[in-house]
């Protein structure tokens, strides 16, 4: 957080474009910069999030969905770039924002739980004073005022007070992952990102973790976007979903949408590659073939050479999103528009 | 240990009393029982400053493995499962002396591996080998494919020529389902992805053509398309290799889709074992229901009732008397902080350790 190292510039009252709900994605493109030409992570994304809401953005890895998400804040690494699209935040145009006004919304209205719970804290600073630093930041209370925040967060999040000033070396992995969320309610922000949040844990302390978003999106009234491979986790948590793959959204809607009523062929075949433990036992399936070179993406689908029922039409034409019912798309030359 | 042809090894003069590689190499299963584990024990002994362990009455061990007896049936997949610390991976590793027993019983093949002599361990590692979870560490990055797979028959000096081994090698590989074999003899680790790595260290566990192997969380670093895959490999190995599986994983759900047999975890003992399908559309332990309650399934529509235990697994050094697992069972009485529960018979081979199952 580089709030206090950057110069307020002269106040400009923000603009404010006409959008829906409190998050809209519209087009958003990402490129990465490398030696190679310009990786394609994330091509034409849009999405909307209504408040109190819940979605969940998955795919295998190298989809872009954890790039997408960063675009949001704009925490891309160097070499990365927001090529085109808007994301509307209430309103506010993120991707024209400037380094400074972004660092007045990250944490303070959207905040981020990292994977790594362990790699996304200091290590050689105890966990209650690193939650602290954001209000600090943000609420311009002193350090002992914004503990006693951390009190609070710590007995919201279900780790006992006592444990404030241990490192985070102290603490076990669900614990960590339970300061991660501490820190990202920290400022009382209205929409928080979620960036696989438990795919390291185990199955039980993941059940504590969702558990635990699940009642305190419901208590505080928080928009939530899960980022996660998993799709029983996001079958399981999330309102709306949306499937990526290679850098496109190929089917978003309503999770019973996706998982009941799936059209794309990249979601029924991923749907099908995840254990179902109440049906009957048979070996999961698996998709044959790689994702597309990012690079130099395919002229036409760029799920075409995995795809089971391709035609001849899906090697050169680039597929459009249909609306195949009202709130469910579908970017495939299969699906018929039925709204 | 290099010794002069025709004395004897220094080491047999010191291994009295242990299992000579002769009685391996003639060993046989008998019912169907390729291990045979009877209350084993695995402790490891904390450090302690010096002032510590002068005033300490007593050493401090981590129990991970606490009198656990199970049998590995010969060509199974017999599936580990259990959160982290719940002791599954010292349990794998201890079949293979990667770590040392404290206490109890490994019979294999009706030997006990614990008095395996230095020179009988060796030829026993021939048979019994193991695939870590990280393809990324676990092989040589600066090694061919054709070394890396090739360096346990050169170990062992299996091979009297460069084209059995080569053959042997090539073998391997196309059975990990690395097709065809040549193209990937001279590549290295880096050309290759996560699951055409892992494909690598499963060659480099068969190519050894062992009796078991002990797979320690092979796909959880994974993608879910590949993971599938290597699932689909060990299956495959199993039925066309006749290689026994000791899988190893966190996940109860990859446990149901391939394993023959389950046994669960917790705390350093197994409490409940039994046939895939009866353990998990029957669940007896409390611990065993509220695993199976939170695995997540792709339905939104179904809603289920989540059974989710509070807090943590207790530490390893002070396990709760009575019942390990009391402090965080729904279902624990009073008699459940006394009385540590043994085995109860359910229907063929499904045991669980609870006092309050009927019989």
């Amino acid at each position: 957080m580089s709030v206090a190292k950057t110069k307020a510039p002269e106040k400009k009252p923000a603009e404010r474009v006409p959008h829906k709900g409190i998050l809209e994605v519209r087009e958003l493109t990402t490129y990465f910069k490398l030696g190679v030409g310009d990786v394609k992570a994330v091509q034409g994304v849009s999405f909307d999030l209504e408040p109190g809401e819940s979605l969940g953005l998955a795919g295998e890895s190298g989809c872009g969905k954890t790039t997408a998400a960063l675009s949001i804040l704009k925490l891309l690494p160097e070499n990365g770039r927001i090529v085109s699209g808007d994301v509307l935040f209430e309103g506010r145009n993120l991707a024209k924002r400037t380094e400074y006004g972004m660092s007045r919304i990250r944490w303070k209205e959207i905040s981020i739980i990292f994977q790594g719970a362990m790699n996304a804290l200091n290590p050689v600073k105890e966990t209650g004073k690193q939650i602290a630093e954001p209000i600090q930041l943000h609420e311009g209370l002193s350090e002992g005022k914004a503990m006693v925040r951390v009190k609070e967060l710590y007995d919201l999040v279900g780790i006992s007070q006592k444990r404030v000033m241990d490192f985070p070396h102290q603490l076990s992995g669900g614990m960590r992952q339970r300061a991660m969320i501490a820190m990202a309610l920290a400022c009382n922000p209205k929409l928080v990102i979620g960036d696989e949040p438990t795919t390291a844990l185990d199955v039980m302390v993941q059940a504590q973790i969702l558990e635990l978003i699940e009642r305190l999106r419901r208590e505080l009234d928080l928009s939530f976007i899960l980022i996660s491979h998993d799709l029983s986790v996001m079958a399981e948590t999330c309102d709306k979903g949306v499937i990526m793959y290679a850098g496109e959204v190929v089917e978003s809607g309503t999770t019973a949408d996706i998982f009941n009523k799936a059209t794309h062929p990249y979601t029924r075949q991923l749907i099908k590659a995840f254990p179902n433990i109440h049906e009957k036992r048979e070996m999961v399936s698996s998709i044959k073939g790689d994702p597309p070179n990012l690079v130099n993406p395919p002229a036409g689908c760029g799920f075409c050479p995995r795809c089971d029922v391709r035609i001849a039409i899906c090697e050169t034409e680039h597929p459009e999103m249909i609306e195949v019912e009202a709130g469910h798309f579908v970017r495939c030359v299969h699906a018929e528009k039925g709204v | 240990m290099a010794t002069v042809e025709g004395t004897p090894a220094k080491t047999d003069l010191y291994e009295k009393g242990k299992v000579h590689p002769d009685d391996l190499s003639s060993a046989t299963v008998k019912d169907d029982v390729l291990f045979d584990i009877r209350d084993l024990e695995v402790y490891f002994p904390i450090q302690q400053g010096f002032f510590k362990s002068m005033v300490a009455t007593e050493k401090k061990y981590v129990k991970a493995v606490d009198h656990v007896s199970f049998q590995v049936r010969q060509g199974e997949i017999l599936a580990l499962v259990g959160e982290s610390g719940c002791g599954k991976t010292t349990t794998g590793r201890a079949l293979l002396r990667l770590e040392d027993p404290t206490g109890g019983h490994i019979l294999y093949k009706g030997l006990p591996v614990e008095k395996f002599a230095t020179k009988t361990l060796r030829a026993y590692r021939k048979k019994a080998q193991i695939i870590f979870q990280d393809p990324y560490n676990s092989i040589n990055p600066k090694q061919t494919i054709f070394d890396i797979v090739a360096e346990p028959l050169e170990v062992n000096n299996i091979c009297s020529s460069e084209r059995e081994k080569e053959e042997r090698v090539v073998k391997a590989i196309n059975e990990a389902g690395l097709r065809p074999a040549t193209e990937y003899l001279y590549r290295y680790p880096h050309e290759l992805s996560g699951g055409q790595r892992q494909r690598v260290c499963i060659a480099g566990a068969t190519v050894l053509e062992p009796d078991v192997i002990v797979a320690d969380e092979p796909v959880a670093s994974l993608d879910v398309s590949i993971r599938n895959d290597i699932l689909k490999l060990m299956v495959e190995e199993k039925e066309k290799l006749g290689v026994t599986y000791i899988f190893i994983t966190h996940d109860l759900s990859l446990a149901w889709v391939i394993s023959d047999r389950i046994a669960v975890m917790y705390l350093g003992r197994i409490v409940e074992i039994g046939e895939t399908e009866e353990v998990v559309a029957n669940p007896q332990h409390p611990y065993t229901k509220a695993l199976i309650s939170v695995i997540p399934v792709p339905d939104p529509l179904a809603k289920r009732e989540h059974v989710i235990l509070k807090g943590e697994t207790p530490n390893p050094v002070d396990i709760p008397s009575g019942c390990r697992f009391h402090p965080r069972c729904p279902e624990a009485i009073e008699a459940c902080k006394e009385i540590d529960p043994p085995d109860v018979h359910i229907t063929g081979d499904h045991y669980a350790a609870c006092i309050r199952i009927e019989k």
